[in-house]
């Protein structure tokens, strides 16, 4: 089997800084914020958060905050609830959540709940399941799920099921892996994933594993690297996630590696990019790739940092299993 | 794009923008993952910056923020300082749709169109109820599968209505690929949801033979297998009575003897306490001769063992459904 390029992939997230001008840098501006999550979150589980200067981080994360007490993706920018993860995640990597005003952080969350227990990104309010699953991961960090209806952002969750066991981005949609990573993330966070018909879900899961190794996001399409975070992540949570052939699917994030330069691409020999770095990183971390660290399913953080948010300074790099918050 | 995207005039050498002094983006001191821009894109955000500073919502802003959007569709903030200006501006938002349009046809994946799409649509109401289908549907036809171009018309049909044609509209999507999960997601939507077509129950008998004509034509196919089994959504026993159901695994099997589906409907219907009569045993009978495995000491254990071999990605999964058997199935 091929081996992960440890070095290659931590020079090539440094590089992506530097680059000028290319379309990457364009479309990148406004959602920085997310950027520096993937970028950040993948150099801690390679075991190398130190390259990066701590304070310039948290001092640029806490220029982006907006009067609201949301986060924009980039100074200056409108605050989206998407953002406001992101920042709270990068924090929590450098355990610095101290810096924030946790009240109005977490006010501003809960404001943008809604009476049907959903959840809307903004002051626009546009509604999506992958909303709820934020404010929830959000609040749980901060341990201010008090603010919120935590039944009534559940029961909404639980109305985006459908009929193959997954779930959508409204009720209705179609299931989707991303969407079932963040329905599945809420509930396992919130301790209700007896909502989840774990076996039917776990069967259309590992339906998703196609020939090559490689899991899609829906029926009859593509594989991508991504979805080896959405769908190992969901298995992971509802604990189905020896139904697939782990092997086969490690073969394959390893292949989308860019082997000179560092990176990891959706599909072999696509082009690299930080969000697909991450998710493939990622997803071998949870199939337990020598020498990285583990990451927790739920929150999406390695799991020394979230042992560090509810346990205080633990023991580091147990593996994912032990995250207590997972009710099976 | 314009045709004269290549004859780019800057702001600093228009006339009409000589009153407007530009804000440069402010990344902080040091900026951790500095981003570089291109010169037309950087000096855009920092005229937009300017108006967006000084709350400036007018024509020439609208425009701006028209250039900003066809340089970078994605950002968030433009689109928001846009629908304040035009709802300032109290302008037409037929045009906006046309805009919206323009801007989807090398952006459509992207959230914040469809976002801004909603909002426009919202406002117009029922006027927009045709303009969102006819839309969504030109979308549908580039991207039979386009997450967020179904999403909006979900929204659009609960919202704005217009449930005459879904039902048709999703026989054809489902008739040019019958693979297409997403029509039939919709497809379930619509006789769940519609107004018009009286529910589950009512859509049911019709339904199974729809459903059951496409397994047959191509029984590989996941989605009406799924399909099938949500139109008896909460009533098992209506699952193992309907005829229909067993018939059409016993059918595909004649054929095709590893069909996944069909193998793992027949297990769940042995699971849910069904009794084989014995057309039932000898297909199932037949399968475990073509298995090399030693014969298993019930039917639903046969299957399983079938299952293991011809899905071999999936051979944890149907062990474990093997050593995890109900009572109803241990006895048949």
């Amino acid at each position: 089997m091929e081996k992960l390029e440890v070095e290659k992939h931590a020079q090539y997230i440094l590089s992506v800084e530097k680059r000028k001008d290319d379309f990457e840098s364009v479309v990148m501006e406004h959602l920085r914020m997310n950027g520096a999550y993937w970028g950040l979150t993948t150099l801690d589980l390679l075991g190398k958060l130190e390259i990066v200067d701590k304070d310039e981080v948290v001092s640029w994360v806490m220029s982006c905050q907006h009067e609201s007490g949301g986060f924009g993706g980039n100074v200056g920018h409108d605050p989206h609830i998407l953002y406001t993860l992101s920042a709270v995640q990068v924090l929590a990597l450098f355990d610095k959540l101290d810096v924030l005003d946790i009240d109005k952080l977490s006010n501003y969350i809960a404001s943008l709940q809604n009476e049907d227990g959903s959840f809307s990104g903004d002051m626009w309010g546009e509604v999506d399941t992958r909303f709820s699953y934020i404010a929830i991961c959000c609040l749980s960090l901060l341990h201010r799920l008090d603010k919120i209806n935590v039944e009534k952002a559940v029961n909404y969750v639980v109305s985006c099921k459908n009929l193959d066991g997954g779930f959508g981005s409204i009720p209705g949609g179609e299931s989707h892996a991303g969407q079932i990573f963040c329905c599945v993330g809420a509930l396992a966070i919130t301790g209700s994933l007896h909502h989840v018909d774990k076996d039917l879900l776990g069967w259309w899961l590992c339906e998703r594993q196609v020939k090559s190794g490689g899991l899609n996001g829906r029926p009859e399409k593509l594989p991508d690297v991504c979805y080896s975070w959405w769908v190992l992540s969901s298995l992971i949570m509802i604990d189905r996630v020896h139904w697939i052939d782990k092997e086969k699917l490690a073969r394959f994030i390893l292949d989308c590696q860019d082997k000179e330069n560092g990176g990891i691409s959706d599909r072999p020999d696509d082009a690299v990019d930080v969000f697909h770095t991450y998710f493939g990183v990622a997803g071998l971390s949870l199939l337990e790739y020598p020498g990285l660290k583990a990451i927790d399913p739920a929150y999406a953080l390695p799991v020394h940092v979230v042992n560090r948010i509810f346990f205080g300074q633990m023991k580091t790099c147990p593996t994912q299993q032990s995250s207590p918050r997972l009710q099976h | 794009m314009d045709s004269d995207e290549d004859e780019r005039i800057p702001f600093s050498q228009r006339a009409e923008w000589s009153d407007v002094k530009p804000v440069s983006q402010d990344d902080g001191p040091n900026p951790v993952v500095p981003i570089a821009y291109t010169d037309d894109f950087r000096e855009t955000m920092d005229y937009f910056r300017a108006v967006y500073q000084s709350d400036e919502r007018t024509h020439r802003s609208l425009a701006l923020t028209e250039e900003a959007i066809d340089m970078n569709a994605g950002n968030y903030t433009v689109w928001h300082f846009r629908r304040l200006i035009l709802e300032t501006l109290n302008a037409d938002l037929h045009n906006e749709l046309d805009f919206i349009e323009r801007i989807a046809k090398s952006n459509s994946k992207n959230y914040q169109i469809w976002h801004h799409r909603r909002w426009v649509a919202e406002k117009l109401g029922t006027k927009a109820t045709e303009l969102e289908l006819d839309f969504t549907r030109k979308v549908l036809s580039l991207d039979a599968k386009h997450y967020h171009a179904w999403s909006h018309r979900q929204w659009s049909l609960q919202v704005l209505g217009g449930w005459e044609e879904e039902l048709d509209y999703c026989g054809k999507l489902i008739e040019e690929d019958i693979f297409n999960n997403s029509a039939w997601n919709q497809r379930y939507f619509v006789i769940t949801r519609s107004p018009l077509l009286g529910g589950l129950q009512a859509m049911r008998e019709s339904e199974v033979r729809y459903t059951v004509e496409a397994i047959l034509a191509n029984p590989d196919n996941e989605s009406p297998w799924r399909y099938l089994r949500g139109l008896y959504k909460g009533d098992t026993s209506l699952l193992l009575s309907d005829p229909q159901v067993v018939s059409v695994c016993l059918k595909v099997l004649s054929t095709s003897m590893n069909c996944v589906f069909a193998l793992s409907l027949l297990l769940d219907l042995l699971c849910l306490g069904f009794q084989p009569d014995q057309e039932f045993k000898s297909v199932v009978e037949s399968l475990r001769t073509s298995d090399s495995a030693t014969p298993d000491s019930n039917l639903a254990k046969t299957v399983c063992s079938v299952l293991e071999r011809v899905d071999s990605l999936r051979s944890n999964y149907w062990a474990w459904r093997k050593n995890n058997l109900p009572s109803p199935a241990v006895q048949s």
